[in-house]
């Protein structure tokens, strides 16, 4: 049994699923409301059946009014229940910033510590295939710059089940961000239901040159980056933080102590973004103590383009990644791009969107 | 036996409103009075003349009921049975305040009598009102829950979108529109094409009746049938209740001198001061008594804002989570 549990891959959707049901069994006062997720696609599976599972009360379609909807998750969470509103893209999250960072965000705080929000808000991150400027965009740091707010962001599927099953027994309003590239990323992820550690990082490469935190997807394309800079002979070290807020920034400065140097890549802009806080959350920690070298990368400074040509240079790749870092190690070498596929989870996406 | 007995519900129902309809204006009428000192270092959204209708519901309504107000909230939190010495400390920003000085006039709460916190953003409580419900249906709970806004709140989209929901779900909740005719300063007729409130709900297959009088007993029978049938299983209802706002949108004081609106308008509504009504229904003596008690009460509840703390640094960063 161990064995096999130890054996028991599931992708990152199939992982956010399990996460909702156990919890589902767990708690009756988690529900689950958003557009389509009772449908026959149920939000990428990760809501499927669920409404056959658990009742229509559980799980449930609403109006295109995200909200005023949003709004009703934070009524009844006021009320004690558990709601997890879904969105299956975060751009549709900006409908709703009225009823999240006005009332959500404000309500424990406002009130006197005596009016919490249990809520988790989830939306998935678009890209490829034509998404184009609207099904694109990822605003982790609108979310970040609010107290009262949690942000979430995990990459892997063993991170996202107990990121999920943490931030559904959390007391306060969590904004759960999920990106389309990486549902069909596989990882081991345990049976049991387990909630992880609230703003815990996870180190995924130990290296001593240099130390890289992706953000999202861009986690994995980081890691494609590393293994083509080990053939050049530098050591990256590579951090998910996976929580955005709170942040782990005690593990990436530790990290950055030992490499003194810091590349950010986020999938979002650069301006005012999580790249631009991390890297001065570390300078103010380090700046007196040794000389570091931070740079980031993240969206080019655009809207997200639909044409595909245009796409591929809106995002960093492993390529540029690798790129970057090795610049930042070999500061008088000529430029130096490796050759590297297209990332297998882009070039084959087709949809569903 | 009986008539006897009519007559001494009578009298307590009579003098159950004065009281609370009275306290509310002589709370409303003292922050004005103590405002310019600037004790109370916030705005202030004061309801004198609207009083009539947060009393007239909040007495046909059980502990348990659920109410959720706006930023123009005394009268609602004192109705619904809110703290009053909590209330006071609140506006003068201490540390006994119902939201420990957090929150101030805007954001009142009171949650052992289930008076939810207001907001301060036109709407914003409104399908928050409606999530709530849900969860009293989720939980087949007997309570209701009553949602309180002004007329300006009908243009906004989380008004409909919060009324198409409730209708959808059949939910036990009764929208109540305090239709004052004034946003800040402007006319609903130059804010509305549909003037007739009651009809936006209506069209959102939501029974909604159109009180217009200024008659707190009759608006309490009319409200009391409609909560009846809501906790029945009856899904919500409306109810537009018109008053009028004697005082500035923000701040102590009148606003004639503005032009926007006719000193003339108010004469109606001062004719039927339902403060006057209700205290002329009651023996003389009583009234006195009990208009004596609520001065004491009031006195007392800014004595203890007064001599309430003002919260230290460590309470700036309490509570932004739990």
């Amino acid at each position: 049994m161990s064995i096999n549990n130890k054996e028991r891959q599931l992708t990152y959707g199939g992982a956010i699923y399990e996460a909702i049901s156990q919890e589902m069994v767990n708690d009756d006062s988690v529900f689950v409301l958003g557009q389509g997720v009772d449908d026959p696609k149920g939000t990428l599976g990760t809501t499927l059946d669920l409404h056959k599972d658990f009742g229509v009360k559980r799980s449930f379609d609403v109006p295109i009014a995200e909200d005023g909807i949003l709004g009703v998750a934070i009524g009844a969470a006021l009320a004690g229940l558990r709601p997890i509103n879904v969105h299956i893209r975060v751009d549709f999250l900006l409908l709703c910033m009225n009823q999240l960072i006005n009332m959500a965000a404000k309500s424990n705080y406002m009130f006197g510590g005596k009016m919490n929000v249990p809520l988790v808000l989830r939306g998935a991150i678009g890209r490829s295939w034509g998404q184009g400027a609207q099904h694109s965009q990822a605003f982790h740091s609108f979310f970040m710059h609010t107290p009262g707010l949690k942000v979430v962001a995990p990459t892997f599927a063993s991170d996202a089940k107990g990121a999920m099953i943490a931030a559904i027994r959390d007391d306060n309003p969590v904004v759960y961000l999920e990106h389309r590239m990486l549902y069909s990323l596989k990882e081991h992820v345990p049976i049991e239901s387990f909630a992880s550690e609230l703003g815990k990082a996870r180190i995924l490469r130990e290296g001593s040159d240099i130390t890289i935190v992706g953000i999202s997807h861009m986690v994995v394309e980081s890691l494609r980056a590393h293994k083509h800079l080990e053939g050049v002979g530098i050591s990256a070290e590579i951090i998910d933080p996976i929580w955005l807020s709170p942040l782990d920034i005690d593990t990436i400065v530790a990290s950055v102590k030992k490499t003194g140097k810091l590349l950010v890549v986020d999938t979002a802009w650069l301006t005012c973004g999580v790249s631009s806080e991390i890297c001065i959350q570390v300078i103010e920690r380090l700046q007196s103590s040794q000389k570091i070298h931070v740079e980031r990368m993240g969206y080019e400074n655009t809207p997200c383009p639909t044409t595909k040509p245009l796409e591929n240079m809106f995002y960093p790749n492993p390529s540029l990644i690798a790129s970057k870092v090795h610049k930042m190690i070999y500061l008088d070498q000529e430029d130096w791009f490796p050759s590297v596929a297209e990332s297998e989870e882009i070039a084959k996406f087709r949809g569903p969107f | 036996m009986k008539v006897i007995n009519n007559i001494k519900e009578e009298e307590n129902l009579l003098s159950r409103l004065f009281r609370a309809i009275y306290r509310i204006r002589r709370v409303e009428l003292e922050v004005a009075r103590v405002y310019p000192s600037d004790v109370i270092k916030s705005p202030v959204h004061l309801s004198v003349g609207q009083e009539f209708i947060s009393v007239a519901i909040c007495d046909v309504l059980k502990k348990t009921d659920v109410v959720f107000g706006t930023y123009r909230g005394h009268a609602l939190y004192l109705a619904k049975g809110g703290n009053l010495n909590a209330m006071m400390a609140e506006l003068y920003g201490k540390l006994d305040g119902c939201c420990g000085g957090k929150g101030g006039s805007m954001h009142l709460a009171d949650k052992s009598v289930n008076m939810m916190g207001t907001s301060a953003i036109v709407a914003t409580s409104i399908p928050e009102a409606v999530g709530y419900a849900l969860a009293i249906q989720y939980r087949a709970g007997n309570e209701v829950v009553v949602c309180f806004f002004g007329d300006g709140a009908t243009s906004e989209g989380a008004f409909h979108e919060s009324l198409n929901f409730a209708s959808l779900k059949q939910l036990p909740i009764l929208f109540v529109c305090e239709n004052n005719d004034y946003a800040i300063h402007a006319r609903l007729s130059d804010r509305a094409a549909q003037m007739d409130l009651y009809k936006l709900a209506e069209s959102h297959h939501i029974p909604a009746q159109i009180f217009k009088e200024s008659d707190i007993l009759a608006l309490r029978d009319l409200s009391n049938s409609m909560i009846n049938e809501i906790r029945s299983g009856s899904g919500p209802q409306f109810l537009e209740a018109h008053a009028y706002r004697w005082l500035e949108h923000v701040g102590p004081g009148d606003d004639w001198n503005l032009g926007y609106r006719s000193e003339e308008e108010i004469r109606k509504w001062e004719k039927e001061d339902q403060v006057e009504v209700l205290g002329n229904l009651l023996p003389t003596d009583l009234r006195l008594q009990l208009e004596q008690e609520i001065n004491n009460e009031v006195a007392e509840s800014m004595i203890f804002a007064e001599k309430s703390p003002f919260p230290s640094r460590e309470e700036l960063t309490k509570h932004v989570y739990k």
